[in-house]
């Protein structure tokens, strides 16, 4: 099996202080389930182990906040992991932390059992911007942050920003850029906000209480942002992820993109394999109790349909800079003519075999894959 | 014969005709309770949604009485809607009797007394009933008056129901046996029978619904239609239970059906008089007419490559509708199609609905037009129900449009809105009529035109639903007519044509360009809509570009979520058709068909 094709390992862990008024991910408040939810994790293990799932090369630990876990818990959650399962050698190992969990002991932790790529939800450096995300940390917090992870001699971190609501200025999100990037991170995720409905902010869209930029302020943020880091060295790898190099782009967010086989532990954690999706259900009681009482906590499954699959490899796909094999949209009678219209208004160019979305296309992503159907 | 009452229900939109129909269906036993569906009379799906009789269908329901005498009594169901006028007359030609259901809490309405009028007409014994009783707006005094002063009968005649609970069934049983005649004829005269409906079985061919005069007919007898003189051998005669139920002949009085191998629904004309070849009647019976549609539109499907399966669509719905004519048709826009023509926008709508549910077609279907007549300078007249054959304006010396007269029944403090409203749509020659205290028959001349998009569900909105309403065709008049043409993109598209008044025409233009940008979807390019008359441009939208169509997130692994939203969009996309550079959805095409902007 070539590496590229290992599966990549995601744990959810759905434990946040605070819940941040934008995010549409599972999190509950409540740390008394740490517990059990780690006794969830580990009868998933077990389970997923006789079902063929044994050697990974990524291990992302996402929420929620992972950086909550105490030094015991992750202890215990790595130890669950490592008696399961097995990583190669040079497995990339990521956790997400807030700047305010960060110490030099926790940070000593994580680099003793394996840890080595940080991603910190920074969001912004401007105190104002921070306070109407409803983020626990500050500016000052980030930079604190930063100079415990650096002297930690953690080097292969990212920075996870936010951009494009009411308020915010290209000014004001350039020096945020400009701070960050002094900082010296390999990869940053800048990511537009998004107001989905069931969230606190999408609620106040629609009671009129919160305003939206307009789709052309949109626009201009997005490609001010593409310019602004690629100038400064970034590739444009995925819509909202830039790195220093392709040595450094996100290897198991890679495997989303690239139908590559993900397990996904813990509530609400999604996975993929031999064109079967599956999903966990998204409360954490639930997720303790069946699996205590040694049942499946999977709230849903599908098995992919070969059009289903054709247009996930475009909707995934036109999302990266590698775009999509050519043979998957000539295959169709009409994939050919729309490709022959796409190209010639810019939004996607040809190299190869490959078709690759131009910075108009990441722009019309959503977009992009219907138009290679009639 | 003696034994025998074919009688109707007559009774305006949601008075309750299906349920009670349900009701007397149950009370005989016919069928029993577990194989009871509700409405089982209307069997069409769009039907029950409705909640409208389309097709009319006919049961002979077995009856006896407390003295133990048995009955046929032949309940011949109709059509509840002013588009099938002409079908519920045949219908009613065939009985001696009807029920005319009044709701207990709407009271007399428009279709009420057009109805009443017709059964009149036939001379036919009239029952009311009022229905609805157990509502609790029910005001039964009320009703009662209407029915003595707007109708003229005997309120204390009136028979109280709900047919809902099934009260007052019993008493509707004696007087349909009491005061309905049985049938008159002679079964020794030649035969004679009208067709007052006809349905298209995939096995039998056509089943005639008939009710026998005179005479009798049996299996092997040559039938002649009279209208155009077809012969056929009949195979099988029977009358409706349930199912069909085979008879050895049906004979004066009777009411039945006759199948002798006719081919499509189209060789039989409702209202036609069945004879015996061999010993024919020297005249048919009256009341014959062609129903000719008023109503005109072109259906296109909506992917080209689909023309031949909507050919074959139509083709097979046309067996059973016999009101609806079609020939080819083509357009710049749209490619092939066919111009329809249909009894009204009921029709139409019902046509459409039906072949994309039960025959699986996506269409476009053009805004509906009456039949116009245009006088040229060189005397000739022409006949024109399509804008795209729109003579050059330079040859017209005159322009005429079909009128109606409608006849509206409304409380008297809505006069004032539905006048405005009539106004608005070039109503003229008003009168006003106070048939009962508190109540205004309102009645005007109007082009058929103003009508046939939404008038009648703007009456009933300004009314707050207690506006009835009725018409006739009476003329064609002098109008001043203009074709209204809509462009995209700098582009005709024909299929958008309308033709109009010309002081109609910048408002429809306006409404037109309006609704075809809320219905656009933005496109990567600005699209400019216009309306325009000649090569004049007298209004114009602009739908904007899109600039951005991108979420931040697709991780977290939840691939499926973003993939169905986008199969979704994918689906809808199947419903566009591209038009130059633009691509147009089905629901723009039928959002530019209504008048008004709400």
């Amino acid at each position: 099996m070539n590496n590229k094709d290992l599966p990549g390992l995601y744990i959810h862990v759905p434990f946040c202080k605070t819940k941040c008024p934008y995010c549409d991910f599972y999190s509950i408040t409540d740390d008394s389930l740490i517990e059990s939810w780690l006794d969830g994790v580990q009868q998933e293990v077990l389970i997923y182990n006789k079902e063929g799932f044994s050697v990974f090369d990524t291990l992302y630990l996402g929420g929620g906040t992972p950086s909550l876990l105490d030094e015991h818990g992750f202890e215990r959650l790595i130890g669950i992991l490592r008696d399961g399962f097995s990583f190669v050698p040079d497995a990339e190992v990521t956790i997400e932390m807030n700047p305010d969990d960060v110490t030099p002991s926790l940070l000593a932790c994580y680099k003793a059992l394996g840890i080595n790529r940080l991603s910190l939800g920074v969001q912004s450096l401007q105190e104002e911007e921070l306070r109407f995300l409803q983020r626990r940390h500050t500016a000052v917090a980030a930079e604190r942050a930063i100079e415990i992870i650096k002297s930690s001699g953690f080097h292969n971190f990212g920075i996870d920003l936010m951009y494009g609501f009411y308020g915010q200025t290209r000014k004001s999100w350039s020096d945020t850029l400009n701070r960050v990037l002094a900082w010296e991170p390999v990869h940053l995720s800048c990511y537009q906000l998004t107001l989905s409905e069931g969230t606190p902010f999408g609620r106040m869209v629609s009671e009129g209480t919160l305003h939206k930029i307009t789709e052309e302020q949109e626009r201009r943020f997005f490609t001010h942002t593409s310019h602004f880091l690629r100038d400064r060295g970034f590739i444009h790898y995925e819509i909202s992820n830039f790195a220093r190099g392709k040595g450094y782009c996100a290897q198991h967010n890679m495997k989303y993109w690239q139908r590559v086989p993900y397990l996904g532990l813990g509530p609400a954690a999604h996975s993929f394999r031999d064109n079967v999706r599956w999903w966990n259900s998204r409360s954490a009681e639930d997720y303790c109790r069946l699996l205590r009482e040694g049942r499946r906590p999977v709230a849903g499954r599908e098995e992919l349909s070969s059009d289903e699959i054709r247009l996930e490899k475009l909707l995934l796909g036109f999302r990266t800079e590698d775009g999509v094999d050519i043979d998957d949209i000539v295959g169709q009678s009409y994939g050919r003519e729309a490709l022959a219209r796409l190209t010639s208004s810019g939004v996607v160019r040809i190299e190869g075999k490959r078709v690759l979305p131009t910075l108009g296309g990441y722009l019309i992503a959503d977009r992009l894959p219907i138009m290679f159907f009639s | 014969m003696k034994h025998i009452r074919n009688f109707s229900i007559i009774a305006h939109i949601d008075h309750g005709k299906s349920t009670l129909a349900d009701r007397l269906i149950q009370y005989t036993n016919l069928v029993d309770e577990r194989q009871f569906r509700d409405q089982i009379l209307d069997t069409m799906d769009i039907e029950r949604e409705r909640g409208i009789t389309i097709k009319s269908q006919t049961i002979d329901l077995p009856y006896m009485d407390n003295d133990g005498r048995e009955f046929e009594l032949n309940l011949i169901d109709t059509p509840g809607h002013v588009d099938f006028s002409y079908e519920v007359s045949r219908a009613l030609a065939s009985c001696e009797g009807v029920l005319l259901l009044v709701d207990a809490s709407q009271g007399v309405e428009a279709q009420t007394l057009a109805n009443l009028y017709a059964a009149m007409e036939h001379n036919l014994v009239i029952i009311p009933v009022i229905n609805k009783i157990d509502l609790p707006v029910a005001d039964v005094e009320r009703v009662k008056l209407e029915i003595d002063h707007e109708l003229g009968l005997d309120p204390d005649s009136a028979i109280l129901c709900s047919a809902k609970e099934g009260t007052g069934i019993e008493d509707i049983f004696g007087a349909i046996i009491d005061k309905i005649p049985p049938p008159a004829g002679d079964p020794g005269k030649p035969f004679s029978a009208l067709i007052f409906d006809a349905h298209y079985d995939s096995f039998r061919g056509t089943i005639v619904s008939c009710r026998v005069f005179d005479g009798a007919v049996r299996p092997g007898d040559m039938i002649r239609l009279m209208s155009n003189g077809m012969t056929y051998k009949v195979e099988e005669v029977g009358i409706f239970h349930l199912a069909r139920e085979q008879r050895k002949e049906l004979a004066a009085g009777m009411v039945g059906y006759i199948i002798a191998g006719i081919k499509t629904v189209s060789d039989t004309r409702i209202g036609d008089t069945i004879t015996l070849d061999i010993d024919p009647v020297h005249a048919p019976l009256p009341g014959f007419k062609e129903v000719k549609p008023v109503v005109f539109s072109s259906i296109y499907p909506i992917a080209s490559d689909d023309y031949q399966s909507l050919l074959e669509a139509l083709e097979k719905y046309k067996l059973n509708d016999a009101s609806l004519i079609y020939q080819k048709d083509s357009s710049a826009a749209l490619g092939q199609g066919f111009r329809c023509g249909f009894l009204g926008l009921l029709h139409l709508e019902i046509v459409q609905e039906r072949l994309e549910r039960e025959f699986d077609q996506s269409i476009i279907m053009t805004a509906p037009s009456v039949q116009y007549r245009f006088i040229l300078t060189n005397g000739e007249v022409v006949i024109v129900d399509n804008p795209l054959y729109y003579p050059d304006p330079g040859k017209i010396k005159a322009s005429e449009e079909p009128f109606i007269r409608a006849d509206i029944l409304v409380p008297e403090r809505f006069v004032g809105a539905v006048m405005k409203l009539c106004m608005d749509r070039r109503g003229v020659n008003s009168h006003l009529n106070y048939p009962t205290p508190g109540r205004v028959e309102v009645t005007f001349d109007m082009p058929l035109a103003e009508i046939i998009f939404d008038f009648y569900d703007k009456l009933k909105s300004i009314t707050q639903g207690y506006g009835s309403f009725d018409y006739e065709v009476i003329d064609y008049r002098e109008s001043d007519l203009v074709r209204l043409d809509i462009l995209v993109n700098g582009e005709k598209v024909d299929a958008l044509s309308i033709l109009v008044h010309k002081e109609r025409a910048r408002d429809r233009a306006v409404t037109i360009c309006e609704r075809l940008k809320e219905e656009i979807p933005k496109q990567q390019f600005k699209i400019a809509i216009q309306g325009a008359i000649g090569g004049k441009i007298i209004a114009r939208s602009t739908v904007s570009a899109f600039r951005k169509d991108v979420t931040a997130k697709c991780y977290g692994g939840d691939i499926t979520r973003k993939r169905k939203l986008l199969e979704k969009q994918k689906k809808g996309k199947k419903r566009m058709r591209m038009v130059g550079n633009v691509e147009i959805p089905q629901s723009a095409f039928m959002a530019a068909l209504k008048t008004d902007n709400e």
